[in-house]
């Protein structure tokens, strides 16, 4: 117990990274999401193609495949460089642009599935009104389909807050592999760190259901 | 909007649409291409297209080697893990449905923990943890446990649902008939709801089929470690190595997305199952659907 009490300032640390990976992951992951689920149902096939290739190679990678190849082959092989002197910060954006690669593949077919909710008669309204596809999608159909999918996607948020830790692949010291290194300094309180870092997950987590299923609920547009 | 796809957002093209779209389909082909040689450009300056650096994967000793060891590794880890996820999952699931509640609630505690905690964070956890009890736990031993652990978790949830998705009148039959609870379970609730839940728990395997890669961060000798630590010790060749092995990764998740696919419409088709596979799948909770 100890341990984990003077140890406080480096757990709180590590969960703020773990926090600002989830944050900056996850508005990357929600643009680029919608963005790909509008290419996926666009009236351009070249577009479509695209979008569900994407989605389908991104989809079935092993996230620790693609956050490894960020690190070692977008980082080191090919140099891609966010800082010169801070290598944390470096390690940081390139695992950044493997979550948000790998989430936004799922935010595209959380998405797709809320479009397909929305009943046939906006589409038809809104273009017989004159809207173009894209106003179409805009103004009338994403509005109700984002809002049906609010609980999916705190479930695909939640998932998120989880699949940082992956980011210890390539050396970023978040939750998990920070919890690994105070295994090492504190041989004696395995369990108590292994508590206090699961109490942490668990902290973050459960709010995030909590929210989402709320928002949900008060966010459902009635049919 | 199934079927026919999105075509509901859009009419069928007139002249003006028609016209319309193939420009704009030029324009994103183009711009397409555009960000396909950028990348190829960046590659090919640090000479990741050179002959050599792929040359490699067409020699047969580098399969049966390097990469095929560790595919059976993963495919050995995924195995294990799921066996005893699935039986982690039966134990856990029939539990947090038990009418004691010196059962229920633990059960409940344990898996909603489980679930909670990412799956790295229990791997790490078996590696320490293990040594502290005079056990020594191998890479692979950590590896099947977090990952039992965790997708025990989940396949418990998905298990509960498919048992409260059996119709009420289903468990009252067997009971009226005289058979006890445990013949009750057996009998009437699980077949049925295993039949509806199989797609939810095929998509679950292959999610844990896909965690085996975490097995990289331990040194784990997974198909990962071969594709991004063997190989490129070698042949010095981090960025096709990884595209190989994540095209493997790739045709055996899409196989396995399709049996998943096959067996949700072979389940909806049959009239024999009484619980309803998308009711059951919605009340597990998004994430069983989703996170595959």
């Amino acid at each position: 117990m100890e341990a984990v009490v003077d140890e406080l300032p480096v757990i709180l640390g590590a969960f703020w990274l773990t926090v600002k990976l989830t944050v900056v992951s996850g508005v990357i992951s929600l643009v680029w999401g919608i963005v790909l689920a509008a290419m996926r149902v666009s009236p351009l096939p070249v577009l479509r193609g695209a979008g569900a290739v994407y989605v389908n190679v991104l989809r079935n990678t092993p996230l620790t495949l693609i956050i490894v190849f960020c690190g070692l082959g977008l980082g080191t092989v090919m140099s891609v460089q966010f800082s010169r002197d801070d290598l944390s910060l470096n390690s940081f954006w390139l695992s950044i642009i493997g979550l948000s690669a790998y989430t936004s593949a799922f935010v595209c077919e959380v998405v797709r599935s809320g479009i397909n909710t929305v009943p046939l008669g906006q589409a038809e309204a809104a273009r017989a009104i004159g809207l173009t596809f894209l106003q179409t999608l805009r103004l009338v159909i994403l509005p109700q389909a984002v809002r049906t999918v609010i609980a999916p996607l705190g479930s695909l948020l939640n998932a998120l807050v989880k699949n940082t830790t992956v980011a210890a692949a390539i050396g970023v010291m978040e939750a998990a592999l920070r919890m690994k290194n105070l295994f090492d300094a504190h041989g004696d309180a395995i369990i108590p760190i292994f508590l206090g870092f699961a109490a942490g997950f668990v902290v973050l987590t459960l709010p995030l259901n909590l929210l989402s299923g709320r928002l949900a609920r008060r966010l459902a547009v009635i049919r | 909007m199934s079927g026919r796809g999105a075509t509901v957002l859009y009419d069928v093209p007139g002249p003006r649409a028609r016209l319309r779209n193939n420009v704009l389909t030029l324009v994103f082909g183009v711009v397409l291409l555009l960000v396909a040689y950028f990348v190829w450009t960046k590659f090919d300056e640090k000479g990741q297209w050179d002959g050599k650096l792929w040359e490699p994967f067409l020699r047969g000793d580098t399969w049966t080697e390097l990469i095929l060891p560790g595919l059976l590794n993963t495919l050995v880890a995924a195995a294990l893990a799921a066996v005893l996820a699935l039986l982690f999952g039966a134990v856990f699931g029939i539990a947090r449905l038990s009418d004691h509640r010196w059962v229920r609630i633990p059960a409940g505690v344990v898996v909603e923990a489980f679930r909670a905690v990412p799956v790295l964070m229990l791997i790490f956890f078996a590696q320490y943890g293990g040594s502290l009890a005079g056990l020594v736990v191998t890479e692979f031993a950590a590896v099947v446990f977090g990952l039992t652990v965790y997708n025990g978790s989940v396949l418990a949830e998905i298990v509960r649902a498919g048992i409260l998705a059996v119709p009420r009148g289903q468990a009252e039959a067997g009971s009226a008939i005289g058979l006890r609870k445990n013949q009750v379970m057996r009998l009437i609730l699980l077949p049925q709801a295993v039949t509806a839940m199989m797609p939810a728990i095929v998509s679950q395997l292959v999610v844990l089929l896909k965690d085996t890669a975490l097995g990289f961060v331990v040194a784990y000798a997974d198909l990962l470690n071969a594709g991004a630590r063997v190989v490129p010790a070698n042949y010095a060749n981090l960025i096709p190595s990884v595209i190989v092995i994540a095209t493997v990764y790739i045709m055996i998740n899409l196989a396995l997305g399709y049996l998943a696919n096959w067996l949700e419409r072979r389940s909806r088709r049959s009239r024999k199952v009484a619980a309803d596979p998308a009711a059951a799948e919605a009340a597990a909770g998004g994430e069983v659907a989703l996170m595959r």
